[in-house]
């Protein structure tokens, strides 16, 4: 047999957040050049699994006998054992996810939040209670999204964002060339590891392992919120359109929370969960949904933009506004695949605006059929197909997210 | 790794082949393919019929998280298909060497089995990856 589709090299050579799964280290699984047709570079490479960084939870990952993966140079988890069982775990009850690879930049200075206004697509001027947090694009000055990432406004001179982990060495350049101009300085926790706790239960079950003083505080976070609490800095904030926390804790305590959510009940899923969650959800990842080469607007990601007030001039406004003022050139859909088959990254979409790209395609399970979302030229229209395998499939245009809250939107 | 059944012969491709009491010949993939692809979702059978040649891709096994072709171990004609796995493809990966076969051929030329690899071949195969 041969994997036809598994990961696409050109893609993983942009150096981009490449979230399709390399075979698994030599000695767990097959190896690449016999089963999965594709020979890259960057996984040719002696994949010496200590070469590889690795969380301070990957001792427990292990011990779980996850089948790990090599992710963006990180040693982490693709599953344990079951990538549909643990997805359906975190729509049904709760999950975690060690997210510890994602990397934890704290900005400090006088004029933080005027550095913050220049950089980022978003405003800023949003946050005005300590602990909210703000969804937003860093973009070029050409409105390209150099990466997505969440600011967790703390006071006045004190912001903290969380980065991608794959984008992490041109983030922190970007951060550091613009930075001094606004006397900001930054700091790279890595010394914080993350635990993600998703789930209808999730919140729940964390609040129940904190002390008297804490829980109360942690039960009443709002969406979009994070406080510190016994330690740690927990967010109301994550990545399966389920409700949870994003828990950051200190690196010696990681292996003890972590214990201590499972003695709870939470099982651990890994990044292959994680992936079909999250797209479930309409999330973008970035290196596969958007990169550099594509503005916000065709990342549908306008939400995210904030070009009012028309006098903050943040970095990429000026060619965000032209491309307004001239059309966007392409768009990005959500499509859903009623027969059997599954949309994969790269496959190409037809239209009779001319041809688009699947960007994320996976199986769905909550929905027991395939979703993608792709991104077709502008006026594409409702009349797709999507080539996979060579054979030209019908598929429908939809409104995403395709599932919230444990429950598949109508018309999907 | 679980136990690779003695009466079994391989392609390098993770095909296996079973040579049955009445001439016809078994085909599934292999346990170690199975737990590489993860959790499947869909199967796509031959048809009852079909004339398959050896080294063709006669099926596809589809998982969360790729598509495979799967390729015919000898040629010959497809006299059977294992239906069930259009509603449970998961049974291969719960019972790849079992529940979990695909499809059986009436082989035009048994002697093409020869040329496959043994269990211990296959089992060498995979220490070395």
């Amino acid at each position: 047999m041969r994997m036809a589709e598994v990961y696409t090299v050109a893609r993983l050579l942009k150096n981009s957040v490449a979230f399709c799964f390399p075979p698994s280290r030599p000695g767990k699984a097959i190896a690449a050049h016999e089963m999965f047709g594709l020979v890259s570079p960057v996984f040719k490479a002696d994949r010496n699994s200590t070469m590889l960084k690795k969380t301070p939870l990957h001792a427990a990952h292990l011990a779980a006998n996850a089948k790990m993966v090599d992710f963006g140079g990180w040693d982490m988890p693709l599953n344990y054992g079951s990538q549909l069982e643990e997805h359906h775990l975190v729509r049904r009850g709760a999950g975690m996810f060690d997210v510890s690879h994602m990397t934890v930049v704290d900005l400090r200075g006088e004029r933080v939040r005027a550095f913050l206004s220049e950089l980022l697509a978003n405003d800023v001027s949003k946050l005005k209670v300590s602990g909210k947090a703000l969804y937003s694009c860093m973009l070029t000055e050409q409105g390209g999204v150099i990466d997505d990432l969440i600011v967790y406004f703390q006071d006045e001179q004190f912001f903290r964002m969380v980065v991608n982990a794959a984008t992490r060495d041109k983030d922190m350049d970007w951060l550091a060339r613009h930075a001094t101009r606004f006397g900001v300085t930054l700091t790279e926790r890595r010394d914080l590891a993350m635990i993600a706790v998703q789930g209808p239960d999730a919140r729940g079950l964390v609040a129940g392992l904190l002390s008297a003083d804490a829980r109360p505080r942690v039960e009443k976070l709002g969406k979009f919120v994070g406080t510190e609490a016994d330690g740690l800095f927990v967010a109301r904030t994550g990545y399966t359109g389920e409700d949870g926390f994003e828990i950051m804790v200190p690196e010696g305590r990681a292996i003890e929370f972590w214990n201590q959510l499972l003695a709870a009940g939470v099982k651990p899923a890994g990044l292959g969960a994680r992936d079909t969650l999250r797209l479930e959800a309409g999330m973008n990842l970035y290196g596969q949904d958007m990169d550099e080469t594509v503005s916000p607007f065709e990342a549908a990601l306008a939400w995210t933009v904030a070009l009012e007030p028309d006098t903050r001039q943040f970095i990429g406004r000026d060619a965000l506004v032209r491309q307004k003022a001239e059309g966007i050139p392409r768009e990005m859909i959500g499509i859903v695949l009623d027969d059997k088959g599954v949309m994969r990254h790269g496959q190409k979409v037809l239209t009779s605006a001319g041809d688009g790209e699947v960007l994320s395609g996976t199986f769905s399970p909550t929905l027991g059929k395939s979703i993608a979302l792709a991104r077709v030229p502008a006026g594409a229209g409702d009349t797709l197909q999507v080539d996979i395998r060579g054979k030209a499939v019908p598929v429908r245009r939809v409104k995403f997210p395709f599932v919230r809250d444990g429950k598949p939107q109508p018309g999907i | 790794m679980s136990e690779i059944p003695g009466d079994l012969k391989f392609l390098k491709s993770h095909e296996w082949a079973r040579l049955e009491d009445n001439g016809t010949v078994t085909v599934g993939i292999s346990d170690h393919a199975q737990s590489a692809l993860g959790d499947l979702v869909y199967v796509e059978l031959p048809s009852v019929g079909d004339t398959i040649e050896a080294g063709n891709g006669a099926a596809v096994v589809e998982s969360v998280k790729a598509a495979s072709d799967v390729y015919a171990p000898i040629s010959g004609t497809v006299i059977a298909v294992n239906e069930a796995l259009s509603d449970k493809p998961e049974t291969i990966n719960q019972d790849a060497y079992g529940e979990g076969w695909m499809f059986v051929l009436k082989p035009s030329d048994t002697s093409q089995l020869d040329e496959l690899l043994t269990p211990d071949d296959y089992a060498e195969q995979l220490d070395n990856e």
